[in-house]
């Protein structure tokens, strides 16, 4: 029954965005006397009918109920409950509804509380992001039902892939489809903006919070991810340029920038085109990533969920939506006027030079993921790396970067070079010894010299704009502008040390052996097999010691997996402030030796804890603009309230 | 928005997006419709073996040199494992060709030699001489990207045909049709 009832509220939730949809054209054409009326409850609704859809499918894995065809072929009644419930969206059909929902619950949230623009605006908003989840509501009814029964019902289900049965990759793809999907919000409003012909400060000042959310789990969901494919892949990597890691960080670039350019629009009223232009990317990108991962185009390892006809159904959504939406940007946006004008010398200039950086390395990665694509159209086959992407990207990000140190230093409109340059010494002069320090410890790693000359040259630029402040007094959105931008500076400073410094040692020991791998000396004491709820495994303890210090026990474990049956390294790690030690267990040779895998990564976490601070430097951001938004609201009603009273 | 509406005017580049976009969907679009195809082709088709001298991998089997590719004869180059499943699918059509007079030659890759001889027992032995490739020199040398190849080469030495995966029954009449092609 719950199966059942669960479709019938995808079917409602998708009958009230066609509603939603209807309601906004024809109260936009002058048609829907009162009609106006029933947008906002019918997108709350219908947020909420998606959740009930997806409570529904939860439900359904919690139990365990085999007799539905996804949770017999995703789930296994001896996972442990987390696992279970992750399941839901650890494949195709549920992670499309997780999508929807999002979608749905977005769209509710800006009908209950956006009153800044005005209604005809904010219908046409609402009616925009009914008509993609329209899409994908289809999608889901007539390309992949999440609610299929299956029959006969099998005794047992398929169980979830292993690699996905850790707490990590749990809560992963809601946070980073919380961001994907709320980028939804971005796109109706460019959208709404367009056709109302509302695009300014105001539509700025709304949008921004959105993004600004959206962007926060973005960062936190592709902070997650890589550590997870850090961790537990056992590889030691952090970023493979894989394409559905490509497919998570190009929305996280437009978004930033978007970010950005939406703080020019909102404070000084210029990129008005531009911002629109990026709020249509940004959501477009989510789009393209879900394609390019879902359809098989391209070859990945995480295809874990790939069937070409769903491609050729979610690439009509892609035409009918990003297509869409380019026409009538190309269509209105000649009809939207310049704005301020602003000197080279300024904070907007700043701005724009990241936004173009941004875009340009958006660009790039797009470009480098779809080449094998254009190669294989003319015969040829290749993939693209690492050498590829590390040193085109470096050449847009490494120009961004310097400019990210010195463009909130400058003030609106105009400034001058000379008021600037004395505040710049601090960090100049930090840039030259990191480098000459860089150049001794790593000679000839030309990217890795780069960022570690960079790393503390901006994080001390990041804190200057507090310079000569009452911190007290400091507003929310600048501590968050300069927590993120220390978090950037964080995470380049561990990406720059991991790859410089990083020692590695690929070994076969006895038990009772003793390894050095930099600083550490590593003795195998025992490996003792042991048996978890859905696996069994050999652990190895390790004694690690640190210089001759006092050992720390490490347990790696080559798991087995028996539903479904594959097996996977489980790394173990030990943390210190300076850098991680990572192990892995491999196999046991013929002469009963281990294979052993060490690395010695100083200063590694930093990469994602960088990426925490910059999503917490966008907490902050947000927390503040909320609150000064509900203040304004407060004094307007009240005034409006005066009013009305002495009007009386 | 603003009181003074400027003419509009016609921004050729405001165009541009869209245009991007709808080159992105015809190459998707034709990534689509076109079969997927996984084989990596070798590109020393055309080009002449490289040198190499592998150890016997089986008793009563020489080696395997470039030398033995210049005796003006078209010859079968299998490379094959016994840890391959496939490889023991396709012992019979090997089998066939031997039977029908083609010489075939073995590349035994990252082989254990108890197994090997195991899998020949089990499977049969098509093959004039047998090489030991334990680290896939010779294969990534050729530029085969996997287990079973078979390639064809013509009496000079020169790679004129590259089979990727196992043979199949229908497969053999076009493999014996490309062995007549290499003696011309």
């Amino acid at each position: 029954m719950i199966a059942e009832f669960g479709l019938a509220a995808l079917w409602f939730a998708a009958a009230l965005a066609f509603l939603q949809l209807l309601a906004g054209a024809l109260a936009l054409t002058g048609r829907g006397e009162g009609l106006g009326a029933v947008i906002r409850p019918v997108a709350v609704v219908q947020g909420v009918l998606a959740l009930v859809a997806f409570g529904a499918l939860l439900t359904l894995f919690a139990e365990t109920d085999l007799s539905v065809k996804l949770v017999a072929e995703n789930s296994h009644s001896a996972k442990p409950m987390l696992y279970k419930i992750a399941g839901a969206w650890g494949n195709h059909e549920g992670s499309m509804l997780l999508w929807v929902t999002v979608m749905g619950l977005a769209g509710g949230f800006v009908a209950l509380v956006e009153k800044r623009l005005p209604e005809p605006t904010m219908q046409a908003t609402l009616a925009g992001q009914a008509f993609v989840s329209l899409g994908f509501y289809a999608f889901l009814l007539f390309a992949s039902n999440p609610f299929d029964r299956l029959s006969p019902v099998p005794a047992e289900g398929n169980g979830l892939n292993p690699l996905l049965q850790d707490p990590g990759l749990a809560f992963h793809p809601p946070t980073l489809y919380l961001g994907y999907v709320g980028l939804s919000i971005a796109f109706s409003f460019a959208i709404g903006a367009l056709v109302t012909r509302e695009v300014g400060p105001a539509f700025a000042r709304a949008m921004r919070p959105w993004v600004l959310g959206a962007w926060i789990f973005l960062t936190l969901g592709i902070t997650a991810g890589s550590y997870w494919a850090y961790y537990e892949l056992g590889w030691g990597g952090w970023w493979f340029w894989d394409p559905v890691e490509n497919a998570s960080l190009m929305p996280w670039l437009a978004a930033t920038a978007l970010l950005h350019s939406a703080g020019v629009l909102a404070a000084r009223n210029a990129l008005r085109a531009w911002t629109v232009m990026l709020g249509v990317v940004a959501f477009s990108m989510s789009m393209v990533g879900t394609f390019l991962v879902r359809s098989g185009i391209l070859t990945s390892v995480h295809a874990f969920a790939v069937d070409p006809k769903r491609g050729t159904f979610i690439l009509a959504l892609l035409a009918i939506y990003i297509g869409g939406a380019l026409t009538l940007f190309a269509i209105r946006a000649a009809t939207v006027t310049e704005g301020e004008r602003f000197a080279v010398t300024s904070r907007e200039s700043a701005l724009v030079f990241n936004n173009v950086m941004l875009t340009g390395s958006l660009g790039i990665i797009l470009m480098g993921t779809l080449y094998p694509l254009v190669t294989e159209a003319f015969g040829e086959k290749v993939s693209v790396g690492p050498p590829y992407f590390n040193p085109v990207t470096a050449i847009f990000v490494v120009p961004m970067l310097i400019v990210l140190a010195i463009g909130p230093l400058l003030r609106w409109r105009r400034d001058n070079v000379k008021r600037i340059a004395p505040m710049l010494a601090i960090p100049a002069v930090l840039a030259v010894l990191a480098l000459g320090a860089a150049i001794v410890l790593a000679p000839g790693r030309v990217l890795p010299i780069i960022g570690l000359a960079l790393a503390p040259a901006i994080a001390a630029a990041s804190v200057l704009p507090l310079r000569g402040r009452k911190l007290r007094q400091v507003k929310l959105p600048l501590w968050g502008m300069v927590l993120a931008h220390l978090g950037v500076a964080m995470a380049l400073f561990g990406m720059a040390s991991d790859s410089a410094f990083t020692t590695e040692k690929l070994v076969a020991v006895r038990v009772g052996d003793v390894t050095p791998v930099g600083p550490w000396s590593i003795r195998v004491a025992a490996v003792e097999p042991i048996a978890g709820p859905n696996w069994t495994a050999l652990e190895a303890e390790m004694q690690a010691s640190y210089e001759g210090s006092a050992p720390v026990v490490l347990r790696p474990q080559a798991r087995t997996f028996w539903a479904p049956p594959q097996n996977t390294a489980e790394s173990a790690l030990h943390t210190r402030w300076n850098g991680q030690l990572y192990t892995v267990l491999g196999d046991q040779a013929a002469d009963g030796r281990w294979q052993l895998r060490l690395w010695w990564k100083p200063f590694v976490p930093m990469i994602w804890l960088g990426g925490v601070l910059i999503a917490l430097g966008g907490l902050l951001a947000l927390l503040g603009r909320v609150a000064s938004d509900v203040r304004r609201l407060v004094v307007r009603d009240r005034i409006a309230f005066r009013r009305e009273r002495q009007g009386r | 928005m603003s009181d003074v509406t400027p003419p509009a005017k016609r921004r050729w580049s405001l165009w541009l997006p869209l245009l991007l976009f709808g080159l992105f969907v015809a190459l998707v679009a034709w990534g689509l419709i076109v079969p997927k195809d996984n084989n990596v082709p070798s590109r020393l088709v055309g080009h002449p073996l490289p040198q190499f001298a592998l150890p016997a991998g089986a008793e009563g089997k020489p080696g395997l040199a470039r030398a033995d590719f210049a005796g003006g004869k078209p010859r079968l180059l299998n490379i094959f494992a016994s840890w391959c499943i496939p490889c023991a699918a396709e012992a019979p059509q090997l089998a066939q060709l031997a039977a029908a007079g083609v010489e075939i030659d073995g590349v035994a890759v990252r082989d254990r030699k108890d197994d090997l001889a195991a899998f020949l027992a089990r499977n049969g032995n098509p093959y004039a001489r047998i090489g030991t490739d334990d680290l896939s020199t010779l294969q990534l040398a050729i530029g085969s990207s996997g287990v079973p190849e078979t390639y064809v080469i013509d009496g000079k030495g020169t790679i004129r045909y590259q089979h990727i995966g196992d043979i199949r029954p229908d497969d053999v009449p076009m493999i014996l049709k490309k062995l007549e092609e290499a003696s011309l």
